[in-house]
């Protein structure tokens, strides 16, 4: 789950580490209490926000108002700015980059810190970054801190208060069970003290259940995948208009994918998991029906989970809700033929392999 | 032969008593697989399919000599229950559970490596040695015994893949369910070496999705390591970036682990790819 930056600055604050003065600004009137100049940022769980406007520095309170108003309500790549942060503006000195990240691949935190601060990280080129691997089970040690600090030719108070940084950032990380931290600017400023001017935090949604403190907003989610989240099915709204119901994540990917060799799009990813409830299953037909797709393409591999139970399920939500768009079906493995007994009953159709399967729903999606 | 399980893994099921470990015990055990004993605290003296119910792993293993855990406790004890079979001397632990906080895994696995121990998962289907054993959840009816390795980040998707060699004839030395997880506590490398060493096994097929660069490590590896035949199929080619499909791994995120940078990594690695999951037992029947 991904933190709005002042969620995230009220984090680093509660690890004592520096921010900008700032405050959140509901309407004009609250604009009073900062010193000028401010800067006002619109608060999205995306990047590139400076870019599109959403980001301005106001030197006297008519520019401070005038530019809430803008960026107020403003879209950013499809999200609507609905809260607008205002920190004073610091004096730079030096600019720093700093993140903590898994790594997937050492399955280890991974410190990386640049001196090319305040740069999209992904545009610096990797020698300049200084990567330090932290076991988990030890943690972060003096020794990591000096790797690090030893690259950044650091003026001796500044290396002390930076050290000091990372090993909070480190201690948050672990303790909120964070994904990514990452700090764009971190900067020391004329007076050395080392700021976080910017913050991205990610928690892991799976760990959100310890931490209370921490109220659920998935910013990032549609209002169907949010109510798809809360019943504790896996649904993704996507850019066409064939809805894939299908059991397992891999397998509903791969019948994505097999749509787009005959031109199909695929608009909903909805994956029914292991399960064979008919209760469940009656909730995946509501949420696809409400994504409105052209067409359906249920395909199902049945392992554990038997066929036909699955296809009972359905026969029976459509007896029951009706359903408006055409419904293709693929079904194999564990009582595959009493399944496409039912589902034929119940008036879909009945493909015999994923490609023809796949086929016949991207000619209907095309087709009208 | 075969990696990693065989029929001397005796299994103990932590997580034994609940829905799932009633009914996967008795799958298990219709497979083949020697299923010594049950965890559940609270349960102990009680049997599950004729395995005896300890309260701890420390005591299944001294009094039926378990060296293998399948762990299908829920994820927030998944941790504990993972220590505590590692404490105990397991070697080869096998987790199902999903939804395991990454942090969790990330310690577990660490510890398991400390430990000399085997970890399988998180967020796994199990592994499975077709004629030999079967620890986990994979339907045991898509199995033939066989020479050819699958090793995969998917359950169902694999499922479909194992099944389509069976009816192809094509057998399985082993079949390893590596988990839809971002931290794994084994991976597509650490699978190919074994299938390298394994006489049995005479081709191997990966089964990879977007998410990470384990695919792009594994091609890597293969270039170097791997003499026999590798095929290999990948799902996600249309997800977009920053959504999760489904396995908590299985995400775009700053540009890394598109479908695409591992297509062209495993096309370099001499690799052949299959566009439908369905083709890989034509490609594998060609090529063998």
């Amino acid at each position: 789950m991904k933190l709005f930056e002042y969620r995230g600055k009220e984090l680093f604050k509660k690890y004592e580490i520096t921010v900008p003065n700032g405050k959140l600004i509901n309407n004009e009137k609250e604009l009073t209490g900062l010193k000028f100049p401010f800067v006002l940022k619109a608060q999205v769980p995306i990047g590139g926000r400076g870019k599109a406007g959403g980001i301005k520095t106001a030197e006297n309170i008519k520019d401070a108002k005038a530019y809430f108003s803008k960026i107020m309500g403003m879209d950013i790549k499809g999200f609507t700015v609905k809260k607008v942060y205002a920190e004073e503006k610091a004096d730079i000195k030096k600019e720093l980059y700093m993140s903590i990240t898994l790594d997937r691949t050492k399955r280890m935190p991974l410190v990386m810190i640049s001196k090319e601060g305040g740069m999209d990280i992904e545009s610096v080129s990797d020698e300049k970054i200084y990567k330090e691997w932290i076991n988990p089970l030890i943690g972060i040690q003096p020794f990591n801190i000096r790797n690090i600090i030893s690259k950044l030719n650091l003026e001796k108070d500044e290396g002390k208060e930076i050290s000091n940084v990372i090993s909070k950032i480190y201690k948050m990380f672990r303790e909120y069970d964070c994904e990514l931290v990452e700090i764009n600017p971190l900067i020391i400023s004329s007076n050395g003290t080392v700021m976080a001017l910017d913050s991205k935090v990610i928690i892991n949604d799976d760990a959100i259940f310890r931490h209370p403190d921490i109220v659920p907003e998935h910013l990032e989610l549609t209002e169907l995948e949010k109510d798809a989240n809360e019943k504790g099915i896996a649904f993704i709204q996507l850019e066409g208009n064939i809805g894939v119901i299908a059991n397992g994540a891999g397998l509903t990917m791969a019948t994505l994918d097999a749509l787009t060799y005959y031109e199909g799009k695929g608009g909903v990813f909805l994956d029914l998991g292991g399960t064979d409830d008919p209760e469940k299953v009656k909730q995946a037909f509501e949420l696809m029906k409400k994504a409105k797709p052209k067409v359906i393409f249920l395909n199902l591999f049945g392992g554990i989970t038997k066929c036909d139970t699955v296809a009972k399920g359905v026969k029976a939500v459509i007896a029951k809700e009706g359903i408006d768009c055409p419904v293709i079906t693929r079904i194999k493995g564990m009582n595959e033929d009493a399944a496409k007994e039912i589902l034929k009953d119940a008036g879909l159709i009945t493909a015999t392999t994923l490609q023809d399967a796949a086929e016949r729903s991207s000619d209907m999606a095309g087709g009208a | 032969m075969s990696i990693f399980v065989d029929e001397k893994n005796k299994v103990v099921v932590q997580g034994a008593t609940g829905h799932q470990g009633v009914f996967h015990i008795g799958e298990m055990k219709n497979f083949g697989t020697k299923v010594v004993a049950g965890v559940t605290p609270g349960k102990e003296g009680e049997q599950v399919h004729g395995a005896p119910i300890f309260n701890s792993v420390q005591k299944a293993v001294e009094k039926t000599g378990a060296n293998t855990s399948l762990v299908l406790v829920p994820a927030r004890f998944a941790k504990d229950a993972v220590f505590e079979a590692l404490d105990s001397e397991i070697k080869t632990v096998v987790v199902i559970t999903e939804n395991i906080p990454f942090h969790d895994a990330m310690e577990f696995v660490h510890y398991a490596k400390y430990k000399d121990a085997v970890l399988i998962g998180p967020n796994c289907p199990g592994i499975a040695s077709p004629g030999k054993t079967k620890i986990g959840i994979l339907p045991g009816s898509i199995f033939l015994k066989g020479d050819v390795g699958v090793a995969s980040r998917s359950g169902t998707l694999t499922y479909e893949i194992v099944n389509s060699l069976k009816e192809k004839g094509i057998g399985q030395s082993t079949c390893v369910g590596l988990g839809g997880d971002p931290i794994i506590g084994t991976n597509f490398i650490e699978a190919l070496e074994a299938f390298e060493k394994d006489k049995e096994t005479k081709a191997v097929v990966l089964v990879g999705e977007i998410g990470g660069t384990a695919e792009e490590d594994a091609a890597e590896y293969i270039k170097e390591n791997i003499s026999k035949p590798v095929f290999a199929f990948i799902a996600g080619r249309t997800a977009p970036p920053g959504k999760r499909m489904g396995h908590a791994g299985a995400i775009i995120a700053r540009g890394k682990g598109t479908a695409e940078s591992k297509i062209k990594a495993f096309e370099k690695a001499d690799v052949k790819l299959a566009k439908f999951p369905t083709d890989i037992a034509d490609l594998v029947e060609k090529y063998i």
